[in-house]
């Protein structure tokens, strides 16, 4: 009946408590949790308090800023030139005013990395693939597109099909403004139904070829085919290919 | 007979033995490599001012994996004594150290060896170490892993790093304003005047003879 409190008698050495294992395990349980719902946690942070907040807390909602070469090519808008090549019947060297004058396409998507991180609800604002397709005139015999990008080392394919879909453009404006230089600009492909690695930077060439050519990122182990698992929203047209 | 030890108020202890000197330094390397590598990495506007981004990948990506190994190579081994016993003293609180970081070191208290924020700081580093290594991995084989659980291994790889670089420099603050406790992470020593001022309960310990005491230092 006396001795109950730990510590009340100065002689006793006082009780210890496995206080260092407690919080090993709680930060580790934390981690655990972290990997599997903070993909939930930041959707719903982002949809709650809309996407500000999203930018500053750590983690979440930001680019990171990738080159395969370690420098951005820096072209300005007024020397940009898009050449449009391959088996077209009107091959065609694009400027800056040429892709501006030709019928806009905006719209709003996440960019998901295929490495985790997302980017939700990007403005996008660009010419669709397709019309530009058109413009030039796509030959019978035409398979895939090749792209080719400023920074000479980043190429990407896709197939003529994916090519036009309605969400794959060749976008100059996103986030509200110009495309910026780490972000590929002046001018970049967006493939939003595909993980980012398929939206090249820089893009300098279009090349409309017999066969799919695979890129820079499918030849280093990433899926010709890099189609999202829907969590953009974007409707993935062939499931077949995943 | 000759007077075989120096007079006790010079009396200096062994608070870091070379095992935890070498691996407290190839540790404190390691995660600098890792903050440093890290900045560009995050920081997409950073990069390319001094390394391709593919070498610091690569560097960032090697030096995480080895992080873990000055820990542990300390710990195992017949050289790991002090190493593990000081892990046991991280591990066991009393509910005087537990109410000592409750109120912001307000209480009073008759330290171990190291007070409680010292021993949360460890404990925090090492759980880092195991969370970034996993996290991490998970970054670099993704391919293994669902989209969802990518987005969450970023999602906790990035406020880990966060919560350590804010950890790492109010270690280097605390340990700059407390020189002595500083010169002991180079030379290994405190004098017994610091130990009684800081680490009341350790020299209680030492004096019963329960922990090795260097009575011949060098330097």
């Amino acid at each position: 009946m006396v001795s109950e409190s730990p510590g009340a008698d100065p002689e006793q050495p006082e009780r210890q408590i496995n206080v260092g294992r407690r919080v090993f395990l709680g930060f580790t349980v934390l981690g655990a949790l972290g990997v599997a719902f903070g993909n939930s946690a930041q959707n719903f942070l982002g949809s709650a308090f809309g996407s500000g907040l999203g930018g500053l807390l750590p983690g979440g909602d930001r680019f990171r800023i990738y080159s395969i070469t370690g420098s951005y090519p820096k072209i300005s808008r007024k020397k940009y030139r898009l050449v449009v090549s391959g088996l077209v019947d009107r091959p065609t060297t694009l400027t800056m005013d040429d892709l501006e004058a030709m019928p806009k396409t905006t719209f709003t998507k996440n960019f998901q990395c295929v490495t985790g991180w997302r980017v939700p609800d990007v403005p996008w604002e660009g010419v669709k693939l397709a019309d530009i397709l058109k413009h030039v005139g796509v030959q019978p015999g035409a398979v895939a597109v090749s792209f080719d990008s400023y920074d000479h080392a980043d190429t990407e394919s896709l197939t003529l099909d994916q090519a036009q879909l309605p969400d794959v453009i060749v976008a100059y404006s996103m986030l509200g403004a110009p495309v910026t230089t780490e972000h590929g600009g002046p001018v970049r492909l967006y493939v939003a139904p595909m993980f980012g690695y398929k939206s090249l930077k820089w893009l300098s060439g279009i090349r409309v070829v017999d066969r799919v050519e695979p890129g820079f990122w499918e030849q280093n182990g990433y899926p010709t085919n890099g189609w999202l698992d829907g969590t953009t929203g974007a409707t993935n047209p062939d499931p077949g290919l995943t | 007979m000759t007077i075989t030890h120096a007079p006790v108020k010079a009396l200096r202890l062994l608070r870091f033995d070379r095992v935890q000197r070498g691996a407290h330094w190839a540790n404190a390397t390691l995660f600098f490599i890792l903050i440093f590598t890290a900045i560009p990495l995050y920081f997409g506007s950073f990069f390319g001012v001094v390394l391709p981004r593919h070498l610091i990948e690569q560097i960032h990506l090697w030096t995480g994996l080895s992080l873990a190994l000055p820990v542990i190579i300390s710990l195992v081994g017949p050289w790991g004594t002090t190493m593990r016993q000081d892990v046991r003293r991280f591990n066991y609180w009393t509910r005087a150290e537990i109410r000592w970081l409750r109120t912001f070191g307000k209480s009073k208290l008759e330290a171990d060896k190291y007070n409680p924020g010292q021993k949360l700081n460890a404990i925090f580093i090492g759980v880092s170490i195991l969370v970034m290594l996993v996290t991490g991995s998970m970054l670099q084989w993704f391919r293994y892993f669902p989209v969802s659980y990518r987005s969450g291994a970023t999602f906790v790889h990035d406020i880990f790093a966060w919560a350590i670089f804010i950890a790492v420099v109010g270690h280097i603050v605390m340990a700059l304003t407390h020189r002595e406790a500083l010169r002991s992470i180079f030379k290994g020593w405190v004098s017994e005047s610091w130990a009684g001022r800081h680490a009341g309960r350790w020299l209680k310990e030492v004096r019963l003879g329960e922990v090795k005491l260097d009575r011949t230092p060098k330097g």
